[in-house]
């Protein structure tokens, strides 16, 4: 069967914007060849660095012909209905077909060859394509993401013809821009291409190209007794930079390992897109790189190596500068910087950040006792915490937030311990004084007289954690305290102002930090009650004055938001719980108490989980659901009995019920008092049979008004019994 | 210089720098200005630049808050652009086989001037050589036909070519010069260790925003003026260019706030668009 083959060459596309465009160019080809009535037997677009190809597999080479009846007017209608449908379908009366008394056209329409037909759905493709940004260029009004060169269109090894702004489709292309030896190729089809592509150094797979880049690069590594750090993000990135990808290993300076790690990496990445290298089983790096040519040069790379060693140089000096630079400006603690971030306004409606770092401190204060920290040191964790935005290093690598200020913070308390430090040399009069005695300048670094240590030093460097799915939970007592009041303050904050998440837009990741805290409280085991700690973070929010203004609007924003917020956390919830193959349902079954202790949540779930696995359980669960469906029924003929049942001796079911209910009582308060949901659970099993056979031998819907009534009040308590450990009715199943 | 004979052949105007404190080749007039408007244009010169924030006291090997640019432009962009510059970069001695030269997306903007473009990076070797850029607007007005500019770092190409790690061991003459061998740093290491003092510590912040403010008033006042039926246009953006500048000493003083960062952006934008478009109109007058 024939075959497509489209290539869109251009000059360098992004390497952020390919796999979306290889995704695209199959979604437009596949819908616009569908629409046409054009099944293919296969389909894969391929993009790299200077071409978007599409080959399709099987196509027919014409459409299908199609016949259509239309139905037309009566046969005895007025003659200018007659001849309204005969201009319509362009047919003469005699070849009309009378129905029951109906006129109907039979309407062939002959199929048109596919060559017509990809000529305008490439130029469609081409016109519409959703590039992010686009441009035009020369005297052109066509958009691409970068001047388009050539169009290689071929149906079935004819060239379609085709032009878009002047490009005229043909069955040319061009291979790699330095190594090939020709510059122009010709390709009738897939194969043809493919190889001469690779016979001019072109890899077009996106997945080859990085198969070729890690084996090289794990290759060069090993035999130099080295490990890649592997980066998956940046191997997709360098992936779409090379068509002809070569791993290349360079040397460092090894005086530059004296910088972090995290610096070096994040220079090598940002920078240069070097992957990083390390010894096995070593935690520091190695003082080499690998960068990905896209050159095999006649020289080995030697040339090439070396150029990037000197770039990579200076952008570590530039980095030495920035950590000397910074290190200068605190010499004598973050103070300077405290005062740059009340120039940082952290979002138009929510002050600055120096305001954001006032309610950190405040809420981080709170929430220490709830995590066994001291509420002066989480404060003066708090307070230090978002001092390395000011910094020049963070400044240039955003990513580097909170690793910096940790770094900042142990130099400032080595230097506090070398009396001879630069510190006190560089200071003046009373000041030097001061320094040379490290406890005195120790803690007139801080406030409270609260000491700068290890603890402090590391709350700064892990408060922004956990920042993904991936990453550990910090459990150090004053890093989870200011961890918590930093996403704390970032919900009532966005809530206050109505900067919800809402459908795909998250401006401000207010998901991935709510998940955080989730996890931050699950795994570090902290009982916060979300909806009165909820009001607590808003009045201590109205007495920092936070620009809301109207003390009212904040009560009813407080009340308002608090639940909104408990629920957004509750869907959070049920994603976790659900990657964990938890089911939805439970967690809502178990949200709807009003309960607001994540952990209490869990442990219900769990507990319930397990329950509902039991054949007690998921008995006992159909008891509930029988039991609600007849009290559902009887209530819509009129209002529930009210009031406690009381104890009959016939039927025996029936009083067997009330003594098991009454025995339920005691035994779930004496659980739930202490949280022991797995012996609620038990209890609860004990009413399964009681239920079963109350259902099984009991009418509830006796002629007697008074023995139905104290059957339904029996119901009401099973299903009240229940619900004080999950409700029940919101458990499918 | 070789670029020059490279592009002159090639049907450049070789122009000379313009003389106000820029802080890329591009803001020459001969660029913003002549961008605009439907008339083909070709020019390369050589543009002094300064980057205040830049200034590392001499120390780092090559970043530098005064440097120079080469600067071409070619309005409309020829369809070989791409071969075109790097066949410059083989006629200053660069041997394309032997290293790694990549186009890696980096798109243009400058909003100082209201003006964006799209392009690349040029890449040799992970050393930024070039700037390649398709401007589609300048001064908030759309470019059309496009104009492509390419921006080449003088002193780093020079780097590779003489082979040297450190711009201050670049050689500067002719070593066999009565002078004696002077290097790049014989030349400009003072003028580094000064300015980069001056840029970060010795500037007066309030007189540089005296001096901002009088520009902004300045400007509008020059563009009501006119001669021989044309608008002031060019001395107003030399003002506009001036006050640039003078933002960028404020940058680098540590003077001006996240938050007014926009401000004084949008301000100095606002003043180059009252520029761009008396431009435009005038082009398209004298056209007429």
């Amino acid at each position: 069967m024939p075959q497509l083959l489209l290539e869109l060459f251009s000059e360098e596309i992004p390497a952020r914007m390919q796999a979306q465009a290889a995704r695209d160019l199959e979604r437009m080809a596949r819908d616009g060849l569908g629409k046409a009535g054009l099944i293919s037997e296969g389909l894969k677009a391929f993009a790299g660095p200077r071409r978007l190809t599409l080959v399709v597999e099987g196509l027919p080479v014409a459409q299908p012909d199609v016949h259509e009846e239309l139905k037309g007017p009566k046969a005895n209608a007025p003659e200018q209905a007659l001849e309204g449908f005969l201009r319509k379908t362009g047919l003469t009366r005699e070849q009309l077909v009378e129905k029951d008394g109906v006129l109907f056209a039979h309407v062939h329409k002959a199929g048109r060859p596919t060559s017509e037909i990809i000529a305008e759905l490439v130029e469609q493709i081409v016109r519409g394509f959703p590039w992010p940004k686009s441009m035009t260029w020369g005297h052109g009004k066509l958009r691409w993401v970068r001047p388009l060169k050539r169009i290689l269109c071929v149906f079935n090894r004819e060239v379609v013809p085709l032009t878009i702004d002047g490009i005229v489709a043909g069955d040319l292309s061009e291979g790699h821009r330095f190594m090939a030896e020709t510059r122009v190729f010709r390709a009738r089809d897939f194969d043809e291409y493919h190889e001469a592509l690779a016979g001019h150094f072109v890899v077009l797979d996106v997945e080859e190209r990085k198969q070729r880049i890690l084996e090289g690069a794990r290759t060069l590594c090993f035999a130099r007794g080295l490990e890649l750090v592997e980066d998956e993000g940046l191997l997709d990135e360098v992936a779409g930079l090379a068509e002809w990808p070569t791993p290349i290993l360079g040397d460092m300076d090894p005086a530059f390992l004296d910088l972090p790690p995290e610096v070096i990496r994040t220079s090598m990445r940002t920078h240069q897109k070097y992957f990083a290298v390390r010894k096995p089983g070593e935690a520091g790096l190695a003082p080499h790189f690998l960068v990905v040519a896209n050159n095999v040069a006649p020289d080995g790379g030697l040339e090439i190596a070396r150029g990037n060693a000197k770039v990579l140089s200076s952008r570590l000096s530039d980095a030495r500068f920035f950590w000397a630079e910074d290190v200068k400006d605190v010499k004598d603690g973050f103070e300077p910087w405290l005062k740059k971030l009340e120039g940082v306004t952290f979002h138009a409606k929510l002050g600055t950040m120096a305001e954001r770092v006032e309610r950190i401190v405040a809420l981080a204060r709170e929430i220490a006792p709830l995590v066994g920290a001291e509420p002066d040191r989480a404060a003066e964790a708090a307070r230090l915490a978002k001092a390395d935005l000011a910094s020049q290093m963070v400044g240039e690598f955003p990513e580097l937030q909170g690793i910096m200020g940790g770094y900042y913070a142990r130099n400032l308390i080595a230097s506090f311990d070398t009396p001879t430090s630069s510190a006190a040399q560089d200071d003046v009069g009373g000041e030097a004084q001061k320094s040379s005695h490290p406890e005195q300048a120790r803690s007139a670094v801080s406030k409270d007289a609260v000491t700068l240590d290890a603890e402090i030093a590391d709350a700064i460097r892990d408060h922004y954690r956990p920042q993904g799915p991936g990453d550990a939970v910090p459990t150090a007592p004053l890093s989870v305290a200011v961890a918590l009041a930093d996403k704390l303050d970032m919900f009532a904050g966005f809530w206050g102002i109505n900067e919800k998440p809402t459908g795909s837009k998250d401006p401000f990741a207010l998901r991935r930090a709510a998940l955080g805290f989730i996890r931050l409280v699950l795994e570090n085991d902290v009982r916060l009650r979300l909806r009165a700690f909820g009001n607590q973070v808003i009045d201590l929010r109205r007495k920092l004055g936070d620009g809301f203004g109207d003390p009212m609007f904040v009560r009813q924003f407080a009340a308002e938001n608090v639940e909104s917020f408990l629920d957004f956390l509750a869907d959070r919830l049920k994603v976790l719980l659900r990657d964990q193959g938890k089911r939805g349902d439970l967690v809502d079954a178990v949200f709807a108490l009003g309960d607001d202790d994540l952990v209490r949540i869990v442990a219900r779930v769990e507990a319930l989980t397990t329950f509902l696995a039991t054949e007690d359980g998921t008995n006992l669960l159909q008891g509930y659901k029988r039991a609600a469906n007849i009290l559902k029924a009887e209530e819509k003929k009129g209002p529930l009995p009210t009031g406690e049942p009381s104890r009959v001796a016939e039927p025996a079911e029936e009083g067997a019920l009330f003594d098991a209910l009454a025995a339920l009582g005691p035994k779930l308060d004496a659980a739930l008092a202490v949280e022991d949901f797995t012996g609620a659970m038990t209890a609860l099993a004990a009413l399964r049979a009681p239920v079963d056979a109350f259902f099984d031998k009991v009418l509830v819907n006796s002629d007697v008004p008074a023995e139905r009534d104290n059957r339904l009040r029996l119901l009401q308590q099973v299903q009240s019994a229940m619900g004080r450990v999950a409700d029940f009715s919101l458990v499918t199943g | 210089m070789r670029l020059n004979q490279y592009w002159g052949d090639r049907g450049c105007l070789i122009l000379q720098p313009h003389d106000e404190q820029v802080g890329a080749g591009t803001l020459h007039p001969a660029t913003v200005l002549r961008a605009l408007g439907p008339k083909p244009w070709n020019a390369a010169y050589v543009q002094p630049s300064r980057r205040p924030g830049d200034g590392r006291y001499g120390e780092n090997p090559n970043r530098l808050q005064h440097y120079y640019q080469y600067q071409v432009i070619l309005k409309p962009n020829p369809a070989d652009m791409q071969d075109l510059y790097l066949g410059s970069l083989q006629a200053i001695g660069l041997d394309l086989k032997l290293h790694d030269i990549r186009f890696v997306e980096d798109d243009w903007e400058n909003p100082t001037v209201g003006a964006w473009g799209l392009g690349w990076e040029v890449w040799c070797d992970g050393m930024e050589v070039s700037q390649y850029t398709y401007f589609q607007q300048v001064g908030g007005l759309d470019v059309f036909p496009v104009a492509g500019e390419l921006t080449y770092g003088l002193e780093r190409l020079a780097m590779y070519v003489f082979g040297v790690d450190n711009v201050y061991d670049l050689p500067y003459n002719d070593p066999d010069s009565p002078l004696g061998a002077l290097s790049y740093g014989d030349v400009f290491l003072d003028n580094e260790r000064q300015h980069s003092e001056a840029n970060f510590h010795g500037y007066d912040v309030a007189v540089l925003k005296g001096q901002f403010e009088d520009m902004e008033r300045q400007v509008p006042l020059m563009l009501e003026r006119s001669y021989d039926g044309d608008h002031l246009v060019l001395p107003a953006y030399d003002m506009v260019l001036k006050a640039s500048h003078l933002f960028n000493l404020m940058n680098a003083r540590g003077a001006i706030a996240v938050a007014e960062r926009a401000s004084y952006i949008g301000r100095i934008r606002d003043l180059c668009k009252l520029c761009a478009q008396a431009w435009v109109d005038q082009q398209g007058r004298n056209a007429a």
